[in-house]
């Protein structure tokens, strides 16, 4: 089959199998789990071709189908992957069927809806990595905000409502300013070429001046920056996940939150590289600003779900590190970070949901010495915290190593305080595994415990296995990104070159606050 | 001067006497038909104006004036009398269901949405400052009746009284204006008045910028713009949950259809008098309404401040005035009636009888009793809160790519962060649904299947405005 209509069909196949699912009555609820199950799992199955087959050599889209959509205004579903994107399209196609076995007996009532949520998100979170038109992309971005915010909202926890309605607000303030951006560069691209188009390629092609350059890219990174979440737009991120059933944490920390480093990858250094590199030290210092800072909130934890979701506010910080120090090993180890935090935190969100489902207590006060009850957990988990915490050998190592030795070429003082964090992350997560797993057998409750079955065996399993792939050859994924990430280097690499030329510029200062006078 | 009416011009107004003679067919017919048949008026109601839908369409592709100039026929009359008729033929299968609830027969009911929706037709094909007149009084008198329909109940008598008193107060103004610019233009013509701006645009009258601002203010009570949308809540809170539909989309458009026409068309050659005047209410609009709105706790009070709100929006397009405020105006004129009726369809059906249940709290757990109903209320709040793929997002997302085209980039900031503001109050009503207990055991009725034809339609018109809005685009241009 030709590889670009298998993209296609690939994203919307989880959509047509929700709409399958409906005709399915609601009683049969083993069927409707199996169902969504089987579609989740055929979508990673034909994503597999679309990994295989791409050409990591080329650095342009691959895979792409243009068609016109709306026309008289220019709007064009035209999707692609390229270096970027691959590896996320996939790592989402892989988190699904997981994330569905992790609900198995975890969701109760309302399975249908579950299911149905599930699968349209999955549809929508494909949909936003492989966009290429503005509009698209957009409309994407925020159809997924609605099954996620259903999924906190109706099988969340005690305080799920204030942690959904706040998900989506956030969410929303960002992207609302990033829609008023899309609309703007629209029609700049009009004022610059005399046609309307909504087309990313084709948007990247013109040469925005720096004045305008600078809002746009405010604009863009807001909604991006909220979502990752980066330092002080971080609140929302603890309450959505700690309400989010364990499904909707996977799902949230392995994919929703990559779409904000995606965002920056794909829109805000490609469109606007001198704003990037003009703004890259604010963004250096939120980043470690976060590294340290979740990794000391998360120190303190008594929850241990939270402590996982502050762990991702510092992982996170990596990953913004490596984007904005703009070298192609640290943009290179950025990506690989984000695919490394999807596995790792999903992994730990997965366990947290194991002995919650067991115990329906998160408190690490009321663990201890569950290894003694639950040898096969004990051992799975320490993986994923070692991978977490990035062991060498496992995937945490190659993605901060790489994002260290990237920026420390550039930014050698980030380089070195983002190491302190690697240290606080070692104390949080082995801290926190001594008093749930090791010591003794206090509670009563926790000697009847039972450890994990089949299915849940087999929900960390796969994950575990990229762990030790990705940290023993990392080069079957690294090669994937390397032609379109050495070109986006080279472009940022042009854009401080001419940064430094406008700078010096007497009008400089000038230019950029009076640039928004239209 | 003898007036000779040509086959021409009956043509240009077919939809418009289609209607109005089935009106007073049927205003006969409730009188001296025996009581069996007077349950098939409403049906006859519809028939008539999906008669007058069909006769619309040989309206498609003239341009033309008819009646010596006193009416209009382009495409933005067709594409209004297809609003106007869909609403009223919406609106009148709500009646149908509302009957049977209520247990009651307005028997004159069905004519006067008949007259009421001639007279919207009248203003959205008007040339003329009087004929636009007469279209507003033959809607707003036939709405005054309809809004006190609920005879025994307090505020519906409250609604009606209000509107009649602050619609004829409005109405003086409006009157008021219209004298001052037929003083000084010589003519109630529009296209005159366009020539008269067009040729003193760099020297225009101050009374004739007087008589603009009243007719300005006429226009505003009509749509409820703020500062002059006090009668809104009280009006929608008393009438009729079918009348209260029909009036929030009906008259609202054709409130909006005569801006279109005498400021955005006739005096677009002096759009930087008003525009800024327009901006401001644009901007309180939308703020007032949304933020007001965050506070109620009945559906009625918070779809009638919601409606404020998206006067606003429109306002933003008709403050844009370039060649994309017509088009995305009307478009959005009609993503609102779709998610609009929609939604007043959801809550006629939970009110129950008497409207007893309009408070939030009625919706709580409705996901559980009523999994489709709750599903179409969900999509409905999701379109009004303008979530893609639904149409109220491309609705707004034109509008304000109108008003980005003409460079207004603040008066786009504030219309987006006003649309984050009210994802608060529509999404209150999904948790409500889905995420709350029932208040009590009480089981809602089936659904009737008037409003869930209703309801159909409005979810099908949603999706397909939202994911392939191009034809009507297109055609819109």
């Amino acid at each position: 089959m030709e590889m670009a209509s298998l993209l296609n069909y690939t994203t919307f196949l989880p959509l047509l199998g929700a709409v399958i699912l409906l005709m399915i009555p609601r009683t049969e609820e083993v069927l409707i789990k199996s169902w969504a199950f089987f579609v989740t799992l055929a979508t990673f199955l034909l994503s597999l071709p679309l990994f295989y087959y791409f050409d990591g050599s080329q650095s342009g889209m691959q895979f792409e189908t243009i068609k016109s959509w709306i026309p008289s205004i220019g709007a064009s579903y035209h999707v692609g992957l390229d270096g970027i994107s691959i590896l996320l399209y996939v790592l989402t196609t892989f988190i699904m069927p997981l994330a569905i076995l992790s609900s198995w007996t975890a969701i109760q009532s309302r399975v249908k809806e579950y299911m149905l949520a599930m699968l349209i998100l999955e549809t929508g979170m494909l949909g936003v990595f492989i966009s290429l038109d503005l509009l698209l992309f957009y409309i994407f971005w925020e159809t997924m905000l609605i099954p996620m915010y259903l999924l906190i909202g109706v099988w969340g926890g005690p305080r799920r409502i204030y942690a959904a309605v706040k998900f989506v607000l956030y969410t929303m303030v960002g992207s609302v300013l990033m829609l008023v951006a899309i609309l703007y560069l629209y029609f700049l691209h009009h004022n610059f070429t005399g046609t309307y188009t909504f087309d990313l390629l084709k948007i990247n092609a013109i040469d925005i001046p720096f004045g305008l350059q600078f809002w746009l890219f405010l604009a863009f990174a807001l909604a991006f920056a909220i979502k990752v979440p980066m330092f002080p737009f971080h609140t929302w991120l603890p309450d959505a996940h700690v309400e989010a059933p364990t499904a909707g944490s996977v799902i949230l920390a392995g994919i929703l939150l990559k779409m904000g480093t995606y965002g920056f990858l794909r829109f805000n250094l490609p469109l606007f590289p001198e704003a990037s590199v003009y703004f890259a030290p604010l963004f250096l210092v939120l980043a470690v600003i976060g590294i340290l800072y979740g990794a000391w909130i998360s120190m303190v934890q008594r929850d241990v779900k939270k402590l996982v979701a502050y762990s991702s506010v510092s992982h996170l910080g990596f990953v913004m590190l490596g984007l904005f120090a703009f070298t192609v090993q640290s943009m290179q180890g950025g990506l690989i970070q984000m695919i490394n935090h999807g596995l790792s935190t999903g992994a730990l969100f997965l366990a947290v949901g194991m002995i919650y489902e067991r115990r329906h207590t998160r408190e690490i006060s009321e663990f201890g010495g569950i290894t003694r009850v639950m040898p096969v957990f004990a051992t799975l988990f320490l993986i994923v915290c070692l991978s977490s915490l990035g062991l060498p050998g496992t995937n945490g190592f190659v993605g901060e190593f790489l994002i260290l030795v990237g920026s420390f070429q550039t930014v050698p003082t980030f380089a070195v305080l983002a190491t302190v964090g690697i240290i606080f992350a070692a104390v949080y997560l082995l801290w926190m595994f001594r008093r749930v797993m090791f010591g003794p057998l206090t509670r009563d409750e926790n000697k009847k415990l039972v450890d994990l079955n089949g299915r849940e065996i087999a929900t960390l399993l796969p994950i575990i296995l990229f762990i030790f792939w990705i940290g023993f050859y990392p080069k079957t994924f690294l090669n994937k990104t390397e032609a379109t990430i050495a070109r986006l280097a080279e472009t940022m690499n042009t854009a401080k070159a001419e940064l430094q030329q406008e700078k010096s510029s007497p009008y400089f200062k000038y230019f950029v606050w009076k640039s928004d006078d239209r | 001067m003898p007036i000779t009416i040509g086959t021409r011009d009956l043509i240009a107004i077919l939809p418009i006497a289609v209607v109005s003679l089935f009106g007073l067919y049927l205003l006969l017919q409730s009188v001296f038909a025996p009581r069996m048949n007077r349950i098939i008026i409403p049906y006859l109601g519809i028939v008539g104006v999906v008669l007058a839908l069909v006769s619309n369409f040989v309206l498609i592709g003239m341009d033309t004036t008819a009646f010596e100039g006193m009416v209009r026929v382009d495409r933005l009359t067709v594409v209004l009398n297809f609003v106007f008729l869909i609403t009223a033929a919406l609106s009148l299968l709500m009646t149908i269901s509302y009957h049977e609830q209520e247990r009651v027969e307005f028997l004159e009911f069905t004519p006067l949405v008949l007259f009421s929706t001639a007279g919207m037709m009248l203003m959205g094909s008007a040339e003329s400052l009087m004929t636009l007149f007469l279209g507003l009084e033959t809607m707003s008198i036939a709405l005054y009746v309809m809004a006190g329909f609920r005879r025994t109940n307090r505020h519906s008598l409250e609604a009606a009284l209000k509107y009649f008193l602050l619609g004829a107060f409005a109405t003086g103004f409006l009157l008021y204006g219209m004298a001052l610019t037929y003083g000084m233009v010589g003519s109630t013509n529009l296209t005159q008045i366009a020539n008269y701006f067009a040729q003193n645009a760099l020297d225009v009258k101050l009374v004739a910028l007087i008589g603009l601002g009243l007719i300005i203010i006429g226009f505003g009570f009509k749509v409820a713009l703020v500062p002059f949308h006090m009668w809104t809540p009280d009006v929608y809170q008393g009438s009729p949950m079918p009348v209260t539909a029909f009036m929030a989309v009906g008259a609202k458009a054709a409130g909006f259809a005569a801006i279109l026409r005498v400021i955005s068309l006739s005096a677009f050659s002096i759009s930087f008098h008003w525009t800024e005047v327009m901006w401001v209410l644009a901007v309180l609009t939308m703020t007032v309404g949304n933020i007001i709105a965050l506070v109620q706790d009945n559906i009625k009070r918070m779809l009638a401040y919601s409606s404020i709100a998206h006067a606003g929006y429109i306002l933003v397009g008709i403050v844009a005035s370039n060649d994309m405020t017509v088009p995305s105006v009307a478009f959005y004129l009609i993503v609102y009636l779709f998610m609009n009726l929609g939604a007043f369809a959801v809550a006629t059906m939970v009110a129950g009888q008497n409207e007893r249940r309009v408070k939030i709290q009625y919706y709580h757990g409705l996901g559980r009793t009523q999994p489709l109903l709750a599903l179409a209320m969900a999509i409905f709040m999701f379109s009004l809160a303008g979530f893609p793929p639904t149409a109220g997002f491309i609705g707004k997302f034109y509008i304000f790519s109108a008003a980005l085209q003409s460079g207004y980039v603040w008066l786009v900031i504030i219309g987006v962060i006003n649309s984050l503001i009210s994802v608060y109050y529509y999404l209150n009503v999904v948790v409500a649904m889905y995420m709350h207990q029932p208040v009590d055991d009480k089981k809602l009725p089936g659904v009737l299947p008037g409003v869930g034809v209703v309801i159909l339609l409005a979810v099908l018109g949603i999706f397909y405005l939202g994911i392939f809005p191009g034809t009507m685009l297109s055609v819109l241009r």
